[in-house]
């Protein structure tokens, strides 16, 4: 199920959002500009933290967003919500490529996804591929409970239906 | 990075508090099996994984169907629904991501900035 998404230029993107294979999450998207251009938004920390953190996530905001892209860098972002404590979310760069992708860990939890981005030309535009890996079931879990936030009320009936 | 961020989450399911039961769902997602080669998969006695199975029946999460000896199960409507919403969270997550990167890359052609 992906929606059309009309960009500035009229041509039609879609987001696409698959499980794959083992604990793997693949998300697809064609960006009308040339992978220098994504890779530049994905990469500057002044532009990356302008759309990470979509306006649908309410009540979420970046409160800090440092990044070193570059291989053996790191990065660091903090998330607070309505004034509560801060979030961290943190790990390293383990391959840049520029303009072609980008590997990263994710420390913040015991076992992090190992992410991948890919920046791939097509005549002009750019096939974006973003790729996690966890590595267990835990890891999984956590994903899963993460969005868990968006869980419709069967869940909670379900919730109802086991305790009774 | 994927998650949503700072949101208190204390949803619990008890047919999903449990690891190997999220562990069987998560493997179900990706096909019919029986209850032996879930045993075996999860390293566990038959009797074990049969108590798992059982639970996770109860609640709809998962259905079994016997044909000739084996046992085989598969996702319940519920167990699609858990599936399905952790593919529909994570799509929202990153449409929404995804429109405002839009917007900022066609500020960055109109500027025309090839630093």
């Amino acid at each position: 199920m992906t929606e059309q998404v009309n960009s500035a230029d009229g041509a039609q993107n879609r987001t696409s959002v698959e499980r794959r294979g083992d604990r793997e999450l693949l998300v697809t998207r064609i960006f009308n500009a040339p992978p220098s251009t994504v890779y530049k938004a994905w990469s500057r920390p002044e532009l990356f933290q302008r759309w990470w953190v979509p306006k649908s996530v309410s009540g979420v905001s970046l409160v800090s967003c440092d990044m070193d892209v570059r291989t053996g860098g790191k990065y660091r972002l903090e998330f607070g919500a309505d004034g509560s404590d801060t979030m961290a979310f943190y790990g390293k760069y383990l391959e840049v490529v520029p303009n072609e992708r980008i590997v990263w860990t994710n420390d913040e939890g015991e076992e992090g996804a190992i992410t991948t981005v890919t920046f791939e030309d097509q005549g002009g535009r750019t096939l974006l591929k973003f790729h996690e890996v966890y590595p267990s079931n835990e890891a999984l879990e956590e994903a899963l409970q993460g969005s868990a936030a968006a869980l419709p009320e069967q869940l909670e009936q379900l919730d109802e239906l086991l305790s009774a | 990075m994927v998650q949503y961020p700072g949101l208190p989450l204390d949803l619990s399911f008890a047919a999903l508090s449990d690891a190997t039961r999220r562990g069987i769902i998560d493997q179900l997602g990706r096909g019919d099996a029986s209850i032996t080669s879930l045993a075996d998969k999860f390293q566990m006695t038959l009797t074990g994984m049969k108590k798992h199975i059982q639970v996770l029946e109860r609640a709809g999460l998962v259905v079994t169907q016997k044909v000739g000896r084996v046992r085989t199960c598969k996702l319940g409507k519920r167990g699609l629904k858990v599936e399905a919403e952790w593919i529909e969270a994570h799509r929202k997550l990153f449409e929404g991501r995804f429109e405002a990167l839009d917007e900022i890359i066609s500020e960055m052609k109109q500027e025309g900035s090839d630093d």
